[in-house]
Parts: C-alpha cells; structure tokens; sequence
C-alpha cells in the first residue's frame, strides 16, 4: 500500500498567509473589519453628516441662493404650519402603517414559528417573500387599479350591494376621499402591504426563539392563553416587533413614491424632500426635513428602550 | 389515605406511536413518586397528561378525586419544575417566583413577600433582583423549584429537574429535594432516567418500558426483587440468567437475577472466561462470559482482581438469586 499523504508540511504562499493569519488573530479581525468600515465610515455615515451639515445652512430669499453661515433659521422654517402639517401628517401614517402591520403580522408570524413545518413553512417564506421580488412601482401601481373607482374593490361592493358602506366611508373627513385611490386609506393599505413583510419576518424570528415550554410554564403556573400573551409572549417577541416597526415606520417616513401614485393631494415628507432638492433648489430645507425621521427614530428606540423592549434580548 | 393522582387505563397515542399505553398508576398524597425508565419510555408524557399539556387518547386521570378531563392546565392545582426550568427570561428572580401570584390576582407586596420567603426555601435569599440570565445552572434550579412552591400546589411534577446538574451538585439537590418533601408534605411526581436517584429520593418507584409500567414498587423491591428483565437490567444492570440456565442451577424454569456485587470469584461454581475488568472507584467491575450468560461481577476493595482471558469460577449465595415470571 503507497502512502498519499506527503511526509513534507504543505508550503506556498496562501498556506504561509494562512499560518499568519492564524498566528494573528488580530490582524484577522482589522482585514476582516476595515473594509466595511471604510465604506459605513466615508462613504454613509459621511453622506449622512454631509446632509446634516446642510441643514444648518440657510437659502436667501431673493437670489436664492445657499447662504453658507450656520443658523437655525432653516429648523425653524419646519414649524411654520403648512410644513408642520407635512410632519404630523407623515408620523400619523407611519405610526398607523406600523400598528396594523404589527398587528397582522403577530398571528402569521406565530402560525410559522409554532406549527408550520416542513413544506408548510417553505409556503410561508415564499408567501411572505415572493411580493418583494417583484418590482415596487408595479405594485403600487396594481393597487392603484385595485383601488380606483372602475377598479375591482368597487366592483365587489357593489355586487354585494354595500356601496352605501364604501360611500359612507369615503364621505368621513381626513380619510376618505372620491375615491379609495385618492384618499388616506389607499395610501394607508398600500403602504400596509408594501412594508408587512418587513414585520413579518422579525417578529417570527423572535418568536421562534421562545420555547414552548415558557409558554406551558405560563399556564401551569395559573395563566389563560390571553395572559400568557400579554405577561410572557409579547414581552418576549417585542425585541422583533420593534425590529419590525423600525422597518416599517422609517420606510414610510421616507417614501415618496406611494404617496404621489396613490392617495390625495396633500404631501408627506418624503415628497416635500423631493421638491425642496430638486425644482426647488431649496437644499438646506430638504435636509432638515430628511432630518426629521432620524430624530423620530432616535427618540422612538431611546423610549423603546427605556420601556424595557429590548430586556428579552 | 387519599389517592392524589389516579391514572386508569391511561394511554396517548401520536399516530401509530403508542407513547404511553394502558397505564393504571395510584399515587398517594404526600407521597415521593418516581417515573424512571428510558428515553422515549413515556414517562415525560404521563408527566405532561398530569400537568395538563397534553390530553390521553383514552383512559380517565383523576387529580384529587375530579376527572382532569377537558381541564386545561391553569385550572389545575399541579405546579411542574421543567427540565429546561423554563424561567422567564424578561423578568427577575423574584418577579420569576411571584408569577403564579400575580396571576392570581394577588398585590404586589404581598407577593413578593411570599416570593422571597419562598427563595428563602429554596437557599436563595438575596437573590431577587437578578435575571435568570446571571444565575448557575444549580441557582436557576432552586428559581424553578420556588416559583413552583410558592403557589402551593396538589401535586409537584418535576422533569428530570436535576438532569443538567453536575454530580455533586445532583447528590446535594437529591437530598435537599428528599428534605422539602418531607417537610411540606406536598405530592412530588418525580420524572429521571437516573435509577440511582429515583432509588434514593422516591417512596416508590415506576419502572416504564414501551410506554407500558413494567413494575411498581419500593425502591428496595425494584432493586432486589425485580419482576422481569428488563428491570432487572435497567436498574442496577443486574445479571440476567436465561431460563435454562436457572433450570440448571435451581430445578425452575424462569428468569432469575443475581446482583454483580453478590458474584464472588471462588475455586468452584459456573466456569467462566474473563473478558475485562475496569476500576470503578468504589470496586472493581469484572465481565465475564459463561457457557448461557454474560455475568458482570464488583469485587470490592482488597478482593484479587483477575485479567482479562483468565479462567475463574463464579458463584453466589442461593438467597441472593432473584427469580422471576418468566417473560418480560
């Protein structure tokens, strides 16, 4: 019998970088390190303090031209009411889109994580994921058409002879509109259905991680189902539903295309941004607007944490 | 005296898997009961049929005289320590404990008075305000243990609750466990795979094989006087003797089993080849092969150890073999 393994250690170049790289774990760690720092560093926390930077300058009326001295005067053009109408308007929305998606999303995600199985979990995965494969603009336009007056949601109330009920919503102040494709509601359920999966897939992840039998102890310790929810199962699914509602509340804070396709006139942030920077040639005004989301959001995981949220973790 | 929890005609199917098949079990109040037998022998599933996580194909269990029938679990006067304790990650020690009282209903101070006297129990004063998270293994058992307790429950199940702990730790845990029962006075349905601990804490034993009850009784009996093989072998891996073998040595056609600290190496007797001896600590263990039988003998300190290939004789007091129905 011939003996394959060579007598003489393995050498070359790769092996002599692997055997320093082993010898140097520390220089593993910088190599492995330094180029996504590089590009969190210049590249995007540098574009974002370079907008930040902007906002603190100020437009002269009359050229209109960017005065470059730092002032607030800018900040302070974001509380004049038709501006601070844009704010309210936007937070509403995207505190309403992230409520109903936590709150749809709970059941699906907990269908998934305790019993779906095998196959039945591939279904859930492609489910929640095959609407994100396919382009954003054909799906908000799609709900343009399921919405609208000749659309298939019109359609079907009135074959069930509950037009009344659809008119009778639509008639309602500040959600309602001519139609469903040009109201509140419209760009509500759109945004609902575009972001839910962002929710989703968190929320199931944390509540695959509680075991079944936190739950059982729950109960055997005196606990219905609905306090067994309430003290052990959202406490510790909460880490995930914040994940979620990150996703879903800064995606719509920052949107600007789904309002404009579907929804009234009336502008949210991401609209405003877009016509500050661009016919406008307001910058300074558009960057403290993009501001106002990274405010939100900071103050909103600064409570969630001192709520307790993330003590599951 | 009281029957604390009656099992008649007990079994749970999953599918064709009979977990636990036709089981009739009488536990005592106040009594130490032990289910032992091996994995997936359906102790764990009489244990969770009790507590109520899981519901019998057919039979009936009774918890303090009231059918359990339909009885979800938080209506059940039973508190189970879990194998993986199961504390709530989100909340602290004390806030662990005061959970059943919480639920109840009970206010705050109070609960937590009765938590902390609790942990007081459990070797744990102090311990309130940290999370399960920063306890040891064996802290975070005695947690499991009060939370139990504190609600003063019928009947304690506890699954394999000392299985994750180091042996000294175990032997410790064994005898604090034994000290509470007797002082409280509460049901314990203890679940292990461990014989050695359902011999020594339980007033009596369960043997399960094949989700059946193989035998019942004190520890001393299952030890000494096993009805079949099996027990024989799971408990104390005794010698098993085939039928015709004990038809030779005793004229009765059965079963029979000698314990390996009863073999003695001597000049007559069964001849037998030495296949290995190995140094356990307390003695030395020496498996030999005779003719019908595999015999494993512990010969105590100071006994002449044989080598392996040596040929010997084996022989034992005839008070010390155990017939048994044949069978099992």
């Amino acid at each position: 019998m011939t003996d394959t393994v060579p007598d003489t250690p393995r050498s070359g170049p790769l092996v002599r970088l692997s055997d320093l790289l082993w010898r140097n774990p520390r220089l593993t760690v910088f190599l492995l390190l330094a180029p996504p720092a590089l590009w969190l560093g210049i590249v995007y926390l540098g574009a974002l303090f370079a907008l930040l930077a902007q906002s603190f300058f100020s437009i002269d009326e009359f050229s209109g031209l960017i005065v470059y001295e730092l002032t607030l005067k800018t900040y302070g053009e974001l509380f004049t009411p038709a501006n601070l109408d844009i704010i309210i308007r936007t937070v509403v929305m995207a505190a309403s889109v992230t409520v109903a998606a936590a709150i749809i999303s709970f059941p699906i995600a907990y269908y998934a994580a305790r019993y779906a199985r095998g196959r039945w979990k591939a279904v859930f995965y492609i489910g929640v994921m095959l609407p994100l494969w396919s382009s954003y603009l054909v799906k908000v336009y799609s709900w343009k058409l399921i919405l609208a007056k000749e659309g298939i949601l019109n359609w079907l109330f009135e074959t069930l002879h509950l037009s009344w009920l659809l008119n009778a919503y639509l008639s309602l102040p500040v959600v309602g509109g001519n139609s469903l494709s040009v109201s509140w509601t419209g760009t509500f359920l759109v945004f609902l259905y575009v972001w839910l999966p962002f929710m989703v897939l968190p929320v199931q992840a944390s509540l695959e991680r509680v075991p079944p039998t936190m739950l059982e102890a729950s109960g055997d310790l005196g606990a219905t189902p609905g306090q067994t929810f309430r003290h052990v199962l959202l406490p510790l699914a909460l880490p995930g539903v914040i994940a979620g509602s990150i996703f879903t509340f800064s995606l719509t804070l920052g949107d600007y295309i789904i309002p404009q396709i579907v929804g009234s006139s009336r502008r949210f942030i991401g609209q405003a941004v877009y016509s500050y920077q661009g016919t406008a040639g307001n910058i300074p005004l558009a960057a403290a607007f993009a501001v106002v989301p990274i405010v939100i959001m900071g103050i909103y995981l600064w409570v969630a944490k001192k709520k307790g949220a993330f003590d599951a973790l | 005296m009281t029957t604390a929890v009656r099992f008649s005609r007990v079994s749970r199917h999953y599918g064709p898997v009979k977990a636990v098949n036709d089981v009739d079990i009488d536990i005592a109040e106040g009594e130490f009961f032990a289910m032992l037998g091996p994995s997936g022998s359906g102790k764990t599933t009489c244990l969770r049929l009790i507590a109520g996580f899981d519901q019998p194909t057919s039979g009936e269990i009774e918890i303090f005289g009231d059918s359990a029938h339909g009885v979800p679990p938080y209506k059940r006067h039973v508190n189970t320590v879990f194998q993986d304790y199961a504390l709530f990650p989100h909340l602290n020690v004390v806030d662990n404990v005061a959970y059943g009282l919480m639920i109840a209903g009970q206010p705050k101070t109070e609960r937590r008075r009765a938590a902390e006297e609790a942990l007081e129990m459990v070797a744990l004063p102090g311990y309130g305000g940290r999370r399960p998270s920063e306890l040891s293994g064996g802290q975070r058992q005695r947690v499991a243990l009060a939370r139990a307790l504190v609600n003063q429950p019928k009947v304690l199940l506890l699954d394999e609750p000392l299985g994750a702990l180091d042996l000294k730790l175990r032997e410790q845990m064994q005898e604090e466990l034994k000290a509470l029962q007797r002082k409280l006075g509460i049901t314990f349905v203890f679940v292990t795979h461990d014989q050695g601990e359902a011999l020594s804490m339980a007033d009596r034993v369960a043997v399960f094989n094949e989700g059946r009850i193989v035998q019942v009784g004190k520890p001393h009996d299952i030890y000494y006087r096993p009805d079949v093989p099996f027990v024989a072998d799971f408990v104390g891996s005794s010698n098993v003797l085939p039928p015709h073998l004990t038809e030779e040595l005793t004229g009765t056609w059965t079963h029979a089993t000698v314990r390996p600290e009863a073999v003695r190496l001597s000049d007559t007797g069964l001849p037998a080849t030495v296949r290995s001896s190995s140094f356990i600590g307390t003695a030395t263990r020496v498996t030999m092969d005779t003719e019908h039988a595999t015999i494993v003998a512990l010969l105590p300190k100071g006994a002449a150890v044989p080598h392996s290939g040596d040929k010997v004789h084996v022989t034992w007091d005839p008070a010390d073999l155990h017939l048994m129905e044949q069978g099992g």
